[in-house]
């Protein structure tokens, strides 16, 4: 099994190698097949104009059948973005993250995603449960059941 | 079940297979080796319309037997619909089972359910104009790749092939020639080992039977079939009963493990599907059982549907994980070999008891479900709370808080209601006078009064307790129960030595323990019946018959842990073995006196617990009993009877 993760991590990597990243998305490190870095900036017209963030990309052995552990850099003066489905603590409630993701879905393709969501934000605000789940969050994200309350 | 209650038999010699009387329906014989160890254990299944008011019709199934019904349910699909039993098992699922529904739906709208359950993709349904001539025709998934060059009937797939030369697939990125392509009917194909590395993590990790297709988006559900040849394999494959994965660096038996549990999560989805199955809630037991209460919940209110699923004691490998409701059964796995007995028929090895109406795992006759829930939620709550309360705290005889002496002396002022009293007497204090630190009013008479007010509101508390300490109590003694299995079993090993007697004919003391056990159980809820009977000729009818009862068991109880009568005088040993005929007379004596008293007092005992759960049965058919509270189902009670 960890010879499908590496290597399709491996193709992953030499596709962003050679075709480089959407626009807006920078890989920052992927020394291992364990953790990678992404920073995220959204184009054009949006409330998150100017700003950069940073996504962590965590692989167990089993991806690309379950699905990566993927959050915002909250550490060394890097922060999530304000967004209503985006804890303070960087985890992200984000459907193709959980129950709705896929294999076929690959590292670059929830990045786009997770721009995409945050292009459409329509106003800058924490989850409404922010305090309350930040509080109790497990270390991975994965390890919450997200509730999917809407399709945004 | 119902040999333990209908038939004991009174000297299990040779007439025992007499004594099978009432059941004229399928008998169970748990044992497949006929030898004799095993006449304890006719299993009644169902035992027609004869039954005790305290019974109910039920069936046993197995899981063999119920993946049968259910196969039967999609060949009656398949037959109204004209689709193949994949197809037919998922829209089954989707429906829940619901077969009814389902053909209404079906004929309603037959695109959206197909697309529904996962059977169709939407714009396949929609354009093409030949879907039905492509179901029909061996419409499952298709194994694209899959070597069955030599197999006609992979001919009509032919066209669904994708030439494996320029394959990659889209999870792993491997691209190698000798790559096995997969895909369900959407073509959305993948390679051999990502499509087994997805299933088993569906199946194993997610417990789920319905298994999309890999691509996003993508709603088509992989059918039993496609699930079936993927993990072991096609059929017609070389060796048939050999497990054969598609993917050749499948861990085979991780494959056949997880198929296994593949049918198991559609076992059980059918199973909750259906309102007249239940699955067996003992660990590791796949057994179920069918019992038709007719109309739902409000037949609860009248009988207490405690069924049995046929098998006993629990599997191996389970055997750790959890402490069976009442401990009985789990030292089932570490003896059940050691005994003389064997082969799994150990007297450890518990039946399988359970309310089909309620998530009680054991059997709380002859309480119905509500009483007994009641019951247990306020033990759940109260019971230690109601001793602690009961051995800290006293009230304010003017408000009736509970107040808790934490230190200082006995001057107490009541912090909601501002009275001052005095501990020790619970008079006022201002009857103390000048006696600040001491008290020897007890008998004045505004102290009398106040430990009267104080008696009076102890007295529910104390009533509860009264029920909950005896309930406990039996509750402790079945647990303890499973000592004296153990101290019985020795027992009978060591009448056998020590005496002529054979193992047949000590089974009595098996007989004794088991109705002692299951009597012991009765009792136990009579306790929370009573707590929620009120007060009345019927409820002391109901204490009457109770406490025969429980005399009668502490009788008995006390013949079986008493000392065995020593067999040194059997030395004379001419005991031919035989039938235990004639044999050596000195401790032989009392020996048979012995068996004699035991034998006497388990078919008394037994009697008496008949009557009990006959009485309070039929007291819920008649719809006798009355409440002091109100009980989901029944009338509320009326206001004089409230009060207790």
């Amino acid at each position: 099994m960890a010879s499908i993760s590496s290597r399709r991590l491996a193709k992953e990597l030499m596709e962003i190698k050679n075709d480089g990243c959407p626009v807006g998305i920078n890989l920052v490190k992927a020394d291992d097949f364990s953790t990678w870095w992404f920073t995220i900036q959204v184009m054009g017209e949006s409330l998150y104009k100017n700003e950069q963030f940073t996504l962590q990309f965590r692989f167990d052995p089993q991806y690309p059948i379950s699905s990566p552990a993927v959050q915002f850099v909250v550490t060394d003066g890097k922060e999530a973005p304000v967004h209503p489905h985006v804890y303070s603590n960087g985890h992200i409630c984000a459907s193709i993250l959980g129950n709705e993701w896929s294999p076929v879905l690959s590292v670059i393709a929830v990045c786009v995603t997770l721009q995409s969501m945050l292009a459409s934000c329509k106003e800058k605000q924490r989850p409404i449960d922010n305090d309350r789940y930040i509080k109790h969050a497990p270390e991975n994200p994965k390890k919450t059941r997200f509730h999917y309350d809407d399709d945004t | 079940m119902s040999s333990d209650e209908e038939d004991y038999y009174m000297d299990s010699d040779d007439d025992m297979m007499d004594d099978v009387q009432d059941e004229d329906t399928s008998d169970i014989d748990m044992d497949d080796d006929d030898d004799d160890t095993d006449f304890g254990y006719d299993f009644k299944v169902g035992s027609g319309s004869k039954h005790k008011s305290y019974q109910v019709d039920y069936t046993s199934l197995s899981q063999p037997r119920v993946e049968q019904t259910m196969k039967e349910d999609v060949d009656h699909i398949c037959g109204i619909f004209g689709v193949d039993a994949g197809t037919a098992s998922l829209l089954l699922r989707n429906e829940s089972w619901n077969k009814e529904r389902l053909i209404e739906k079906y004929m309603d709208n037959t695109t959206k359910v197909l697309v529904d359950a996962g059977a169709a993709q939407p714009e396949f349904a929609l354009v093409r104009p030949s879907t039905t001539a492509r179901r029909s025709a061996r419409s499952t998934s298709k194994l694209l790749s899959f070597k069955k060059s030599s197999n006609p009937t992979s001919s009509p797939e032919q066209p669904e092939r994708i030439p494996s030369t320029s394959f990659t697939c889209p999870i792993c990125f491997d691209d190698s020639p000798d790559l096995k392509q997969l895909a369900l009917h959407c073509g959305h194909a993948a390679c051999s080992g990502c499509w087994n590395a997805y299933v088993i993590s569906k199946i194993r990790d997610e417990g789920e039977h319905c298994i999309r297709c890999m691509t996003e988006g993508c709603a088509l559900v992989a059918t039993d079939e496609f699930i079936h040849d993927l993990l072991v394999g096609p059929p017609g494959s070389p060796a048939p009963t050999a497990v054969t994965p598609i993917d050749p660096s499948a861990d085979v038996h991780e494959n056949a493990v997880a198929f296994n549990r593949f049918n198991q999560l559609l076992v059980r989805n059918f199973v909750s599907s259906n309102p007249n199955l239940k699955f067996c809630p003992f660990p590791g037991c796949t057994n179920t059982v069918e019992c038709s209460l007719g109309s739902g919940k409000a037949v609860l209110t009248s009988v207490v549907p405690t069924v049995k699923c046929g098998a006993r004691g629990i599997p191996q490998d389970t055997s750790d994980l959890k402490e069976g409701v009442s401990g009985k059964a789990t030292f089932s796995s570490a003896l059940g070999s050691s005994g003389p007995s064997g082969g799994g028929t150990s007297i450890h090895d518990k039946e399988h008891v359970f309310c089909f109406g309620c998530p009680i795992e054991g059997d709380h006759r002859p309480v119905v479900c509500a009483v007994a829930k009641m019951w247990m939620k306020k033990c759940e709550d109260d019971s230690e709370t109601a001793n602690w309360i009961k051995s800290n705290t006293k009230e304010c005889s003017q408000c009736q808080s509970t107040i808790e002496k934490n230190g200082g002396c006995n001057h107490m002022t009541c912090k909601k209601c501002k009275y001052e009293f005095c501990w020790v007497c619970m008079g006022p204090w201002s009857e103390h006078g000048t006696a600040w630190y001491s008290c020897n009013r007890y008998d004045e008479k505004g102290s009398i009064d106040a430990r009267d007010a104080q008696s009076r509101s102890r007295a529910s508390l104390e009533r509860y307790l009264h029920y909950y300490n005896r309930w406990a109590n039996h509750e402790q003694s079945a647990k303890l129960s499973l000592d004296l299995y153990l101290k019985t079993e020795k027992k009978m090993e060591d009448l056998q030595l020590t005496s002529s007697l054979t193992w047949i004919e000590v089974q009595f003391m098996r007989r004794a323990v088991d109705v002692l056990l299951s009597c012991r159980t009765t009792l136990k809820w009579t306790y929370a019946m009573g707590y929620y009977l009120a007060r009345g000729n019927e409820k002391d009818l109901f204490e009457d018959n109770q406490r025969d009862l429980e005399k009668a068991v502490e009788d008995l109880s006390e013949l079986l842990e008493g000392p065995m009568p020593t067999e040194v005088d059997a030395a004379a040993g001419s005991g031919s073995g035989e039938g235990g005929g004639g044999g050596g007379q000195g401790g032989q004596g009392s020996i048979s006196e012995l068996r004699q008293k035991v034998t006497d007092k388990t078919v008394y005992v037994q009697k008496r617990n008949e009557i009990v759960l006959d009485d309070t049965a039929q007291g819920f058919l008649d719809g006798r009993w009355r409440w002091n509270t109100s009980i989901d189902g029944f009338e509320d009670p009326a206001d004089e009877i409230r009060v207790d």
